[in-house]
């Protein structure tokens, strides 16, 4: 088999950029980014409100801008937990059927490119999107610290609330690429979008449950021995990562608050000699998030691949 | 000089299903071919292969000397597809979407907007470039698939079902602008099962029936091999006996009343044989004409033929 002819980007350039040109100038990214803005806006303030009187004291307040709750609004991190799967979702649901729909997917295809540059364009496109909104959001939330604080972000600071926004854009990646394969796999943007809220549903409020029910019948506790605990206990908590929120949570815990040392159960016997409460330093909690951040950059690669695979059989005829 | 489309037992199976079944196919360059058929028999299939849209599971293709299986990108550099169902982006205006196209064909800046503007000027779609698309009506948006396909200045243009859902003025003024595209040297590959419209517009059509091509050739000569005798000839007259007068005139081959008069089908042009037929009979004789076969006989007799084979 000879090779094909060609880069497999040819094209990749334009395709990308009128997909982000479209994702910018569409209706559901005003609401989208309107609907954040506001959430970010709301926590933030609400959560200033609380920390004002820790002010000197905290050496993270920067960061306790994204983590702190006050009753009822929960904390900017837990509203964008749960925004950025549907910011993803909204942005890729519709990418390959809704050429379909259209009918403007032969006419495209019949231009000089492969589908490589097309699937791959709009996967760009709409991540490029999702690393706009993160960014301005970023901006948001500091410039509404300083002003309102008054205390200046450390450098520290700024280097974890940049990473953690890296990992962000890396949940809301794994939501693109979900529904990116969802809208190779259905004809119907409908179909597509109920497919992509209904998996990101399932892990958020079902698979919790599941994981604990798994983790009793493959670890039972038959004797109540500590060993028996600590083992159903980490087998929970590992079926808890197959889902990317928990992922996202791990990432979120450990970039924006320094003393966390670890994820998950910890024996009496390693915190021997540990200072409670003191911070580790960026490069340990990184350490201790790197599997998790590989994680879900996995989970975009594998199902940026399923929906190749699938494309690249897909029959254009409607 | 190399055809623009040649095939070698081209075949195309869908799991059980022959779709296109070893078809050899030749189109010459500057030429517009019609490819005829009811739907589902293969058509689309084809174009979708001449286009490396989709994969032969057999044989051999070659358009414009290249494999469009190896060489997908060279040759869709070089033939325009208009697809049955085209579709634009609606909130785009007409211009926006050839700007994409262009850009997909490497076409940008000031030499893209000359040709896009020239191309919507041609099309009579001057006005209504810069409207979005979603304004546009049915036959608008045909010939904004036509300018479409022009941009990257095709050697090959192919067009499925272009008239498909068009009034018929719409359709007229469609077909006009296909015979410009052959003026100009374009080669055309038009797939169609509206018989009277493709008969306008090609120089030859082939039939395609469940993915065979059996029936190649210009209409007359297709004429020929479908209805046996290529001429039609309509009298008109009354009198006694003439039937039987009609059908004993040397080089007749078949008399079949029609209407208030008979239709003749001869190899010849029998029309003063058969006038003096008519008057040594004693009949009035009204009219005489000669018709020529329309592609809608030919269809009807071919696949009406086929269906009681197969019955």
């Amino acid at each position: 088999m000879t090779r094909r002819e060609g880069s497999a980007f040819a094209g990749l350039g334009v395709v990308f950029t009128k997909e982000f040109a479209d994702q910018l100038s569409g209706a559901r990214m005003v609401l989208l980014v309107a609907l954040i803005v506001l959430t970010a806006a709301g926590t933030v303030y609400a959560a200033i409100q609380t920390i004002r009187n820790v002010v000197g004291e905290d050496p993270f307040l920067f960061l306790r801008l994204f983590t702190t709750a006050k009753q009822p609004l929960p904390s900017f991190v837990a509203f964008l937990g749960f925004l950025l799967p549907l910011l993803g979702i909204a942005l890729g649901f519709d990418a390959v059927n809704g050429e379909f729909q259209r009918r403007t997917l032969g006419r495209l295809l019949a231009q000089p490119i492969y589908r490589d540059a097309l699937l791959f364009g709009k996967f760009l496109a709409g991540l490029t999107t999702l690393a706009l909104v993160l960014g301005a959001i970023w901006l948001l939330v500091a410039g509404m610290g300083i002003l309102l604080t008054g205390v200046p972000p450390s450098g520290e600071e700024v280097a974890r609330s940049l990473l953690f926004l890296l990992g962000a854009l890396a949940y809301g990646g794994v939501w693109l690429a979900v529904a990116l394969f969802f809208s190779v796999l259905f004809k119907n943007p409908t179909t597509s979008a109920l497919a992509a809220i209904g998996t990101w549903l399932f892990f958020t409020v079902f698979w919790g449950m599941i994981a604990a029910g798994l983790a009793q019948s493959l670890a039972p506790v038959v004797y109540g021995f500590p060993e028996e605990v600590l083992r159903q206990a980490q087998t929970e908590l590992m079926l808890a990562r197959i889902a990317p929120n928990t992922l996202y949570s791990e990432i979120t815990l450990a970039l924006l608050k320094p003393e966390v040392r670890a994820l998950g159960p910890v024996l009496p016997v390693q915190l021997q000699g540990m200072v409670l409460g003191t911070p580790l330093p960026l490069s340990q909690s990184l350490l201790m998030i790197w599997p998790q951040f590989t994680g879900l950059v996995a989970a975009t690669v594998i199902f940026f691949t399923l929906a190749y695979v699938f494309f690249q059989r897909a029959e254009i005829r409607a | 000089m190399m055809a623009a489309i040649a095939t070698q037992d081209l075949t195309k199976r869908y799991r059980s299903v022959v779709a296109v079944d070893r078809l050899n196919l030749e189109v010459e360059r500057g030429e517009v071919f019609g490819l005829l058929g009811p739907n589902g028999s293969g058509k689309t299939t084809t174009i979708l292969m001449l286009l490396g849209l989709t994969d032969p599971t057999a044989g051999q293709v070659r358009v414009l000397g290249r494999d469009p299986v190896r060489e997908p990108l060279s040759v869709k550099r070089r033939v325009g597809y208009l697809p049955d169902t085209v579709g634009f982006y609606d909130e785009l205006s007409g211009r926006e979407n050839l700007r994409y196209t262009a850009a997909l064909n490497g076409l940008s800046g000031r030499r893209a907007e000359e040709r896009i503007g020239a191309l919507l000027e041609q099309m009579g779609l001057a006005e209504a470039a810069d409207r979005p698309v979603r304004t546009y009506s049915r036959g608008m948006k045909q010939r904004l698939g036509l300018a479409d396909i022009l941009i990257k200045e095709p050697e090959l243009v192919i067009l499925d079902e272009p008239t498909l859902g068009l009034d018929p003025a719409a359709a007229h003024e469609f077909l006009e602008l296909i015979g410009r595209l052959k003026a100009e040297g374009l080669t055309v590959l038009l797939a169609s099962h509206l018989l009277e419209q493709v008969q306008r517009v090609c120089d030859r059509v082939g039939l395609f029936r469940k993915g065979r091509m059996d029936l190649v050739g210009p209409v007359p000569e297709l004429a020929r091999r479908v209805l046996g005798g290529a001429y039609r000839i309509r009298v008109e007259a009354d009198g006694e006996g003439l039937e039987a007068a009609l059908a004993a005139v040397p080089g007749v081959e078949r008399v079949r009343r029609e209407g208030r008069g008979w239709v003749l089908e001869a190899e010849r042009d029998l029309r003063p044989a058969v006038a003096r037929a008519v008057v040594q009979s004693g009949g009035r004789l009204y009219a005489l004409e000669l018709g020529v076969p329309s592609l809608d006989e030919v269809y009807r007799a071919y696949y009406g033929e086929v269906q009681h084979d197969a019955a």
